[in-house]
């Protein structure tokens, strides 16, 4: 199978400051990562420095995508590359309508990858299977980006937007904190559908998550790097005993 | 065109003009002879004569406003007070003299009117060019004409309101503008007509270092009801140019009106506008005042409720870029029992523009049950730029509920990477953070001119980001 991600000696500064010391990670196409870590090490700081945020700089490494380096392109570009990151705290914009939004996402990616743009007409449909799926209300579609959504809301909402815009990898930053377990099993069922077609790094404090996937690789990340690797049994691992031993050996 | 103009600011897809030679121009400078003649041009009852010469006087000796924006830079000397583009008014398209009748068709108009609109005035530089009302509405009454014309065919109810609502000596500009008056729009509803589609006008701005005068009067006989909207854009020059308009409402009992504008100067145009409405028994008077471009605008939409259980509501909308001051609100003035106002401002600076709420609301002692609602919001994009708020309550009853609440807000840099990280541009998600904050505004709009802002507001935000 081809590298869909491949990140390679990555360091990364805000104001000064390292935060990403040396990382290395490779996905690939059709495969479910998980990074795990105890707060602070980074995870969430990873997932944003791969979707571009511009307060975060890129002091040396590189992040490619599908063989394509990521680092010097806007974050807007990067989307339409088929990155998709699920947002640990999505921020609400007021009178923005659900539907516009999503609508104008959609369209923004098709206009860059020179597809077909989609009318409202065409594009409800796409919408209205997927509220079904993650068992919004009707009503969603009228309301304002994620103002006054409740937190389940907010995650459940990331995720319809996943199935909206059907990226090639996406990055899931602590999707399940503040889901319930109902709310839980109906994101994955949804990420059931897409995972044939869509590559998954899962970032996650907890394990929880990882009894409902099957992850390829499990990553431990601390102090701004990943420290170990391996199947399954390394999150069953951590499930018992913590993250102490990892800290420990790698401060 | 002035290139430089549009680099620093955003782009100004009106700021192009037409070379035409006026039919008449008076040159630059004001003195009584220079208002004779406007009159005399117009033909104009000697009633009128006295009272533009009248207000003259006043306003020469009447100060600039110590308060609001910076009105240094206007020269009174160097405006031209009057310029007819065209010998004759016309009341079809085919009439109008080809190179007006292109520009009205860059903006529009000619195209909505078919599609949506009960009456069309179009205003080029002093005088109406065009204007026409649907024979459904001729026929129950309605009167739709430039200001002049008004004047001419309906000489008594012009007399009657004139002056009345905004009088000669209320401030420097509302005197200007009595003094050199000339278009507006002149419109009477008939007890009981209901105009179900609005009615619109179109004022550009064509010539050099020109001012703009229009006056306009609407008197809407008891329980009617009207909707009239206005437009108004400007060639982008070098040297600044004046627009200086009056407007008068009366609302008779149990009436309503709505007068809608969007603005869209150009930034060299110093938008300094009296609008006022008296609102009788039950009447429901509404602003919606959307303020784009300009350099300088000064302009407070004020509702005097004098009967029973009157309503205002303002929703007024600013937006300063580079170098411009927007400086717009609103005013109550509760006379009578029962009535109510409801003011909602929102306003947005980007790269240095600045925007300030004024507003006023005003009880008099005798005015029991009074209800008012005051909500500012104000958008900066970034650190450079500046949003002030000046309220001022004089409340003489003891029988009132207000609420006053204002905000200021950022557009966040998560926000903005929020929306990027979908896969929409800097000036994209910029657009789509302003069009949610003024959504409440806009969704008053008549669908084309909720359209119109949102167009405008990309248009700004391509400006705004590198």
């Amino acid at each position: 199978m081809p590298r869909l991600l491949e990140i390679r000696n990555l360091h990364v500064a805000v104001e000064g400051k390292e935060i990403i010391k040396g990382l290395n990670l490779k996905i690939k196409t059709g495969e479910i990562h998980a990074v795990m870590g105890p707060n602070g090490s980074g995870k969430s700081t990873l997932a944003q420095v791969i979707m571009g945020h511009p307060a975060y700089t890129v002091t040396s490494g590189h992040i490619n995508l599908s063989g394509r380096r990521l680092t010097e392109i806007k974050p807007d570009a990067r989307a339409a590359r088929g990155l998709f990151l699920a947002w640990q705290y999505p921020p609400a914009v007021p009178g923005l309508q659900v539907e516009q939004f999503l609508r104008s996402a959609r369209n923004a990616q098709a206009k860059i990858r020179g597809e077909p743009i989609l009318s409202a007409k065409d594009f409800r449909p796409v919408l209205e299977k997927n509220i079904k799926i993650l068992r919004f209300r009707e009503d969603l579609l009228q309301r304002s980006l994620n103002d006054g959504f409740s937190g389940g809301e907010k995650k459940r909402f990331e995720i319809l937007q996943l199935m909206v815009l059907k990226p090639r990898l996406a990055i899931l930053d602590e999707t399940d904190s503040g889901l319930d377990l109902d709310a839980l099993k109906t994101v994955m069922e949804a990420l059931k559908k897409i995972a044939a077609t869509t590559s998954i790094m899962v970032i996650t404090h907890y394990p929880r998550l990882l009894r409902y996937f099957k992850p390829h690789q499990v990553h431990i990340m601390t102090g701004g790097k990943i420290v170990a690797s391996g199947d399954s049994k390394l999150a069953r691992r951590v499930e018992r005993s913590g993250y102490r031993n990892f800290v420990e050996a790698h401060g | 065109m002035a290139k430089s103009d549009l680099k620093i600011g955003s782009r100004y897809e009106y700021g192009f003009h037409d070379k035409l030679r006026p039919v008449y121009a008076i040159p630059p400078g004001l003195s009584a002879r220079v208002v004779e003649e406007i009159s005399a041009v117009k033909n104009e009852p000697g009633w009128m004569r006295q009272l533009r010469l009248k207000a003259l006087e006043l306003f020469k000796t009447a100060a600039l406003p110590t308060w609001g924006a910076d009105l240094g830079g206007i020269n009174f000397d160097g405006i031209c007070y009057y310029l007819k583009p065209s010998a004759r008014r016309a009341e079809t398209w085919d009439d109008v003299p080809a190179r007006i009748k292109n520009t009205f068709t860059k903006l529009g108009i000619p195209q909505a009117e078919a599609k949506l609109l009960a009456g069309v005035g179009a205003q080029y530089d002093s005088e109406a060019v065009y204007h026409n009302l649907k024979a459904e509405w001729q026929h129950q009454g309605v009167i739709f004409l430039d200001m002049d014309e008004g004047l001419r065919r309906h000489p008594e109810i012009v007399k009657q309101y004139f002056g009345t609502v905004v009088p000669l000596k209320d401030n420097k500009f509302a005197s200007l503008n009595s003094a050199v008056w000339s278009g507006g729009s002149f419109v009477y509803v008939p007890q009981g007509v209901h105009v179900t589609i609005p009615l619109q006008a179109y004022f550009r701005l064509n010539a050099r270092n020109m001012g703009q005068f229009e006056r306009t009067l609407i008197v809407a006989e008891e329980g009617s009801f009207v909707h009239y909207v206005e437009g108004c854009t400007a060639p982008v020059y070098a040297v600044d140019s004046l627009h200086c308009a009056v407007v008068e409402i009366i609302a008779k009992p149990y009436a309503r009106v709505r007068y809608t504008t969007i603005q869209n100067w150009s930034n060299n145009v110093y938008n300094l506008v009296t609008k006022r409405a008296v609102a009788y028994e039950g009447s429901v008077v509404e602003w919606v005042d959307g303020n784009f471009g300009s350099k300088v605008t000064m302009k407070y939409p004020c509702v005097v409720m004098k009967e029973r259980g009157a309503r205002a509501d303002v929703l007024s909308l600013a937006f300063a870029g580079p170098g411009q001051h927007q400086d717009a609100g609103a005013k109550a003035i509760h006379l009578a029992s029962d009535t109510s106002s409801n003011i909602v401002s929102k306003s947005v600076s980007r790269g240095g523009g600045r925007t300030s709420y004024r507003g006023l609301i005003k009880v008099a002692p005798q005015a029991m049950n009074i209800r008012s609602k005051v909500r500012c919001d104000a958008l900066l994009l970034d650190g450079d730029s500046r949003s002030d708020t000046y309220p001022t309550m004089q409340i003489d009853s003891n029988d009132v509920s207000m609420e006053h609440e204002a905000t200021v807000s950022k557009v966040g840099e998560e926000q903005l990477f929020y929306l990027r990280s979908r896969g929409l541009t800097e000036a994209e998600a910029a657009a789509l953070i302003v069009a949610g904050f003024i959504e409440p505004v806009a969704k008053e709009l008549p669908m084309e001119f909720a359209l119109e802002l949102n167009r405008l507001i990309e248009l700004e935000m391509e400006g705004s980001v590198g």
